[in-house]
């Protein structure tokens, strides 16, 4: 019993066995390399694609966001382009019709005119041939008259037409005159 | 306590360094060995099963394992060394803290129960360790005069009194650093579980052995205590290990910066 309290306190536990100094060092260094060497390149790996995850999907994101807008603006710019369109068409359409009707307004009254201008020329053409026809007419009768006046038939053509045409220069010189 | 009362059945021995010295299990090879070598087959085997399918949407133990990673890549080397050069010591630092980690907490698990690095020769190991690194990226950065005077001539100082101030930068920063970074871990974890033991074996004497049994409600609050003790040891295992990896850090960092 004396002994192995001898033997303790001659122990000084500062000094150390040798082997668990060699024993020490080996087995940390060995794990120092494979941690380097299977683990740590592993989280980082996965650090980096992680970060890269998240760039990545807000990289998208913004891409996306500013193609929604590019859509929205092109949008935009096509509706009021419509709207542009229609409002030019409704103002054509305003012209047109504005035009069409002075065009029927003109056109109604060169018909009327035409018409006028033919009734005027009918009229005309119908008092000439009514004239003609009445002339004619009053040197029959006349010349019916004069040879029953007369009572002597003025069959002989040479005659006849003489005596017409005496007529008629006195008709004439009566309606002349009467004219004048 | 070695003083018990009148009936003396058996000497209480308080617990001691001889405690330390388990019986090897097979061999030369002890307990805290192949506790040691367990906890880097276990630190990189569960690194390894949560980094594995690298996905970028990470599943639980994924998930688990990057917070882990990360606590000591952002937490302690991006914001020690500086976020240009700290992923080269990503790996080394995430050893070192997981190794002590682990290890310590070896200390509270039942069977296991055995802080690896109340062996001082582990602490020492890894302190060497540090110390190369260290001192070995500061030289190759600056070189091996432009290193001595970063850490050993501190800027803005001049005259006779560099003569004082020199030999002392020099040992805090070069002789004095892997020292304290061996024995505050090491003596912590010696310590701590010296505590342990002696709360834990002292209760069963006072409640089993002492004869007296108005000792008996003295060992249940030893028992009481030693169960305080442990969560304060868990408190100081966490700890441990992140100062001896924040402290590996900032010593790297120290050694590469331009100024003192």
């Amino acid at each position: 019993m004396s002994s192995t309290i001898l033997a303790a306190e001659g122990l000084n536990p500062l000094v150390p066995h040798v082997d668990e100094i060699i024993l020490g060092v080996v087995v940390f260094l060995i794990l120092v390399f494979l941690i380097k060497k299977f683990v740590v390149p592993n989280f980082e790996k996965a650090y980096a694609e992680r970060t890269a995850a998240i760039e990545g999907g807000m990289k998208e994101a913004a891409q996306a966001q500013d193609e929604a807008k590019a859509a929205l603006e092109k949008y935009n710019a096509q509706l009021s382009e419509a709207r542009h369109e229609a409002a030019r068409i409704r103002e054509e359409a305003r012209e047109q019709g504005a035009q069409i009707i002075a065009e029927m307004r003109t056109q109604a009254q060169e018909e009327s005119q035409r018409i006028v201008t033919s009734a005027h020329q009918q009229i005309e053409a119908e008092r000439a041939q009514a004239v003609q026809s009445l002339r004619r007419e009053v040197g029959q009768l006349s010349t019916e008259l004069a040879s029953r006046i007369v009572g002597e038939s003025l069959e002989d053509e040479a005659r006849q037409r003489r005596t017409v045409e005496r007529f008629v220069a006195d008709l004439d010189g009566s309606s002349n005159g009467s004219a004048n | 306590m070695t003083t018990p009362g009148r009936t003396v059945l058996a000497e209480f021995h308080p617990p001691g360094p001889a405690d330390f010295q388990l019986p090897p299990i097979f061999g030369d090879v002890t307990k805290p060995m192949v506790l040691y070598v367990l906890s880097g087959v276990l630190i990189f085997g569960l690194f390894y099963a949560a980094s594995r399918r690298a996905a970028v949407v990470p599943g639980r133990m994924q998930f688990a394992g990057e917070y882990a990673y990360n606590f000591v890549r952002n937490s302690i080397a991006r914001d020690s060394i500086g976020s240009a050069d700290f992923m080269k010591f990503v790996p080394y630092l995430t050893a070192l803290f997981f190794i002590i980690l682990v290890n310590n907490y070896y200390g509270l698990i039942p069977l296991l129960q055995f802080p690896t690095f109340s062996h001082s020769g582990y602490a020492y190991a890894l302190a060497a360790l540090t110390w190369i690194l260290y001192n070995g990226v500061g030289i190759a950065k600056h070189g091996f005069a432009g290193y001595f005077k970063l850490q050993a001539v501190p800027g803005g100082v001049g005259g006779p009194i560099l003569l004082l101030i020199v030999p002392l930068e020099f040992m805090s920063n070069i002789l004095v650093r892997p020292v304290t970074l061996a024995l505050r871990l090491f003596a912590n974890m010696f310590a701590g579980h010296l505590l342990l033991i002696l709360f834990t074996l002292g209760g069963s004497y006072l409640v089993f052995e002492s004869g007296n049994i108005l000792y008996a409600p003295v060992g249940v609050i030893a028992w009481l205590l030693a169960i305080a003790v442990s969560f304060l040891e868990a408190l100081v295992m966490f700890l441990q290990a992140y100062v001896f990896t924040l402290l590996t850090a900032q010593y790297i960092g120290g050694a590469l910066a331009d100024e003192h």
